[in-house]
């Protein structure tokens, strides 16, 4: 007997059996189709959502929290941001250029649903190993992808980050964030009300591409070359120009008040977009299956119904407004077609023809509200007493540590420099620091508010391999630090869990731990949460990679006069470590990785002290007081001063550093300032007064990197392994002369 | 007496706001003229500023250059109106045979958005008219078909009618002689890879696209008296 069709769908036999008690029938195929893509991990968060409860997610200022497509926050002068972060790690492993592009234009889709201009995105990127050829063809081609979609549908790439490491060897994980501003009185929901409203569907024609993406490529893990090219169908291809004109076409139907809610089409289509919008207004819909444009003949229902093709909107308006609709869709060159009408009652009947056949009819709600829900076992490692125990501090001294610090850096101008990131003049400190500063200003009018927004995205899957729980509560705690070395204060925060396999006990403990993490030091910091994604079964070959939560932090600078310090410091600086002196806590570290020790305990973040050296690291830029400042995290004070010495190509001499772990230890709440001779007093002032400890650790100056009794090396060394890593590795991105 | 500045909006244009806010901050007013009309109305000086017009399909420029509104443009070039191509714009001018030569990929192969360094070659240009010969000027380049490139002939040319405006310090994309931006021989139309509108703002890194955006508003102006 052959396989029964739901498990071909992804659909368990409980799964199955519970469709037909809610429907009080068997489901015909096209039903069945509906909801194993509505109840995929992907779209349901069925084994995380009992987790994700825990999470903060109110605040005065939050205006939308999770659930919606982005979240919102009221950032002042009448203007409102909408953040989303999502992940699209699997397709971009089976088609890296195909599978970073659409994650960029979903999410873009995302925030312009909620009414907002698209004014930034973010890519947090983790890949292989440099000396694995595959994974450098992923990374070239990622990198290209969101450059190409990114760049040509007109939104500026503003920042990310970029890793390389064995543990995404096989499975990359490209996160993507958008960042959009709309006028707060425009906000619009995902809503279908008014019975008798037309469902319009706008932009592209409906293919083949990317059926069943959501259950067969995003929740499952990969097996081998093979299954995996099998699998390519199932990425879909993205039109940024397509996606551009729908952008404008959207923008101004929402200026001009036309439509009552809008959706977009993502993960699961138009079976997602025509039931969420239904069931979140209480309505019901009738959906005309034959009325949808497609790219191809002899399309089955289930097939239009569960596409994942690109750059579609499902809007809807009043019968009375129809004409104008279309009528600006066409001067945009978008696509506008009736599909469906706004019902009373609660269900979602897929019809062929209004008037005709009725091929499915099932309560909207049950699609998403009804999904099951998955407290999946969770055990932590059996090992876990003893590798807690087991510190990286019994490591011997390393012969040559300038060889061990030049071996960790890695400069990304050759990913950045591939992605527009200046569109919109808003662009004041861009990709490479330690966090992006963009003008605020008012979305309609244009007119400069004289402040700024601020993002930070950041991750250590080095931290949540030790300690899940206490390196996710590091990764929020070192965000909010970034934001303060912009000058900004933290108002939200987004995140993408990136995990392994949830049917794996060690992985749902990794993942529980993680929330808890998240959540005590988003408490701590007065931080809600306003939306996330969760991406399971990132695994290859039988390996789940190390826990990767992703944050993005949304900061606000109140006022924005001058460009933030950066890391690039000026001759003659005096260099100051902000925070705890002796810090020397190695696990988790990348010095510790690299030796291939991956256990201990992590240094844990006391709040209080975090939050006095973040409100006095905002003070001191904010008041102009420094010329360069850098968090010290990933590296440790080794990475963190060479880094600085390498942007502004100019040497230091640093000392009081006792030995290899107190230069590589990333212990956190620390920071090294750049100050000028004469505004040392007032920084020294400013510490003593905010209780946090100042240690002046050396000079700016000349051309060599001088540790003292550790390193003596000129500073290009350094320079030439940071900056020719990625372009040897990758290829020339630019030809000189 | 201020310009009024026409900024053509093509489907898949997205420097078109960067451009009309540059030109408010150089004292000139802008308004918007979308491809499809057939006349640029009462304006002073044409902007066809950056993007992806019509998605760059089959080549940059290469569909927009039919438009309707570029008609208008080039009868506005032919009366000797300021028309600055910036990018994409650049792109389309020379598609449209209002420049000579044309862009190819970036010898890199990568698109490339970073930092530049413009020296001025010529002051004789609506886009140049405020600067010294020799200056240098940082504004950012944007760009994956930013590879200037002509015979030689036409190189020779460029050179003996001192047509070109800009050349790069450290050419980033292969661009034969270094060129930055051209003019024609009326010198009213100017083509540029570089986007002065991104160097408006101490804020934004740069003020040196100020003088290039208002010698256009005086030659704007001035051509208009």
């Amino acid at each position: 007997m052959s396989e029964p069709i739901h498990r071909a769908l992804g659909l368990t036999d409980e799964e199955a059996e519970s469709i037909a008690s809610l429907l009080d029938r068997e489901p015909n195929h096209l039903e069945l189709a509906m909801y194993s893509v509505m109840w995929s991990e992907h779209c349901s968060y069925k084994s995380s959502r009992i987790h994700l409860k825990r999470l903060p997610t109110e605040a005065p200022w939050v205006l939308v929290g999770p659930g919606e497509n982005a979240g919102v926050v009221d950032v002042g002068d009448g203007i409102a941001a909408a953040i989303r972060i999502e992940s699209h790690n699997h397709p971009s492993a089976i088609e890296p250029y195909q599978g970073a592009a659409t994650g960029v234009g979903g999410i873009l889709r995302d925030i312009f649903t909620m009414g907002a201009r698209p004014i930034a995105i973010m890519d947090p990127l983790r890949f292989g190993p440099l000396d694995d050829a595959r994974s450098r063809w992923v990374a070239e081609g990622v990198v290209s992808g969101i450059s190409g979609y990114g760049n040509s549908v007109g939104v500026p790439t503003v920042g990310g980050e970029t890793v390389f490491d064995k543990t995404y060897q096989g499975n990359p994980l490209v996160n993507v964030l958008c960042l959009g501003t709309l006028p707060t009185d425009r906000l619009v929901l995902g809503v279908a009300s008014g019975v008798g409203n037309l469902a319009v569907l706008l932009g592209s024609r409906t293919g083949r591409e990317g059926i069943g993406g959501v259950s067969v490529l995003a929740s499952a893990g990969f097996s081998d070359d093979e299954t995996d090219s099998a699998k390519r169908p199932s990425v879909q291809v993205g039109d940024p120009y397509e996606e551009k004109r729908l952008i404008e076409a959207c923008l101004t139907l929402l200026d001009e008040k036309l439509v009552v809610g809008i959706q977009d089409l993502g993960g699961a289509g138009l079976t997602c977009a025509a039931s969420e919008t239904a069931s979140r207004g209480g309505v019901g819909m009738d959906f005309d299956v034959s009325a949808v444009p497609r790219r191809e003949e002899g399309m089955e229902p289930f097939e239009v119904m569960t596409s994942e093709s690109q750059e579609r909107m499902l809007a809807i308006v009043e019968p009375g407004d129809l004409d104008r609709v279309i009528e600006l869709c066409e001067r945009w060159e978008v696509l506008a077609t009736v599909v469906g009408r706004v019902t009373e009652g609660g269900d979602l009947r897929i019809v062929d023809g209004f008037d005709g056949e009725e091929l499915a009819c099932v309560p909207a709600s049950t699609l998403h509200e009804d999904a099951p829900l998955y407290d999946r076992p969770r055990a932590e490692p059996d090992d876990r007493a003893a590798a807690l125990a087991a510190s990286p501090s019994a490591l011997p001294a390393p012969d040559d540590i300038g060889a061990d610090l030049a071996a960790m850096l890695l400069d990304t101008h050759w990913v950045w420099s591939q992605y527009d990131h200046q569109l919109f003049l808003n662009t004041v400190s861009g990709p490479g620091g330690d966090a992006t500063v963009l003008r605020l200003k008012h979305p309609t009018t244009g007119a400069d508010t004289g402040r700024g927004l601020a993002l930070s995205t950041d991750g250590n899957h080095r931290w949540c391999a030790v300690d899940p729980r206490a390196g996710t509560a590091a990764t929020v705690a070192e965000s909010i630090l970034n934001l303060a070395c912009v000058g900004a204060r933290p108002l939200a925060l987004v995140n993408c869990l990136n995990f392994g396999n949830p049917e794996h006990p060690e992985v749902m403990w990794q993942l529980s731990e993680a929330i808890d993490g998240m959540a005590e030091a988003c408490e701590a910091f007065g931080l809600p949460v306003v939306g996330g994604n969760v991406s399971l079964y990132n695994e290859s070959l039988g390996s789940n990679i190390d826990p990767t939560p992703i944050v993005g932090v949304l900061g606000l600078v109140d006022e924005l006069k001058v460009v933030p310090p950066g890391l690039a410091w000026s001759e003659g600086d005096r260099l100051v470590l902000l925070g705890d002196p002796a810090a020397s806590e190695l696990a988790g570290s990348q010095w510790a990785f690299d030796k291939g020790h991956r256990t201990g305990s992590l240094a844990p973040v006391d709040y209080e002290a975090h939050r006095a050296v973040v409100d006095l690291v905002r003070k001191l830029v904010s008041g102009g007081l420094l010329s360069a400042v850098h968090d010290v995290s990933g590296g440790g004070l080794g990475a963190c001063v060479a880094e600085m010495a390498i942007a502004s190509s100019i040497g230091c001499t640093v000392a009081r550093v006792a030995g290899h772990a107190e230069l590589f230890s990333e212990a956190p709440s620390r920071v090294v300032a750049a100050v000028s001779a004469d505004l040392l007093g007032p920084v020294e002032a400013a510490a003593t007064a905010a209780g946090v400890p100042l240690t002046r650790i050396g000079l700016a100056s000349g051309e060599k990197f001088a540790v003292k009794g550790l390193i003596e090396m000129p500073l290009g060394e350094l320079v030439d392994a940071s900056v020719n890593r990625l372009p040897e590795a990758l290829g020339r991105g630019t030809t000189q002369g | 007496m201020t310009a009024t500045v026409g900024v053509v909006q093509f489907p898949g244009t997205n420097c078109e706001h960067d451009v009309v806010e540059a030109v408010g901050a150089v004292g000139g007013s802008a308004t918007l003229l979308w491809h499809g009309d057939g006349s640029i109305g009462d304006v002073d000086a044409v902007v066809v500023p950056g993007g992806f017009a019509h998605g760059d399909y089959l080549r940059p420029g290469a569909i927009a250059r039919f438009s309707p509104i570029m008609a208008a443009v080039a009868d506005f070039a032919e009366r000797g109106g300021p028309v600055v191509g910036i990018c994409n714009g650049f792109q389309v001018l020379t598609e449209a045979g209002l420049l000579p030569g044309a862009l190819q990929k970036n010898a890199g192969l990568k698109f490339i958005c970073d930092e530049s360094q413009l020296r001025v070659a010529s002051n004789d240009s609506v886009l140049t008219g405020g600067t010294e010969v020799g200056d240098l000027l940082s504004v950012p380049i944007n760009h994956f078909e930013g590879n200037f490139t002509c015979d030689a002939e036409t190189e020779q040319r460029l050179v003996d009618n001192d047509q070109i405006v800009l050349t790069y310090v450290n050419n980033p994309n292969g661009s034969v002689a270094d060129i930055a931006g051209i003019c024609n021989e009326g010198r009213n139309v100017v083509g540029l890879m570089p986007h002065p509108e991104r160097a408006v703002s101490a804020l934004l890194g740069s003020e040196d696209g100020l003088v290039l955006l208002g010698s256009m508003i005086d030659a704007a102006a001035g051509a208009r008296v």
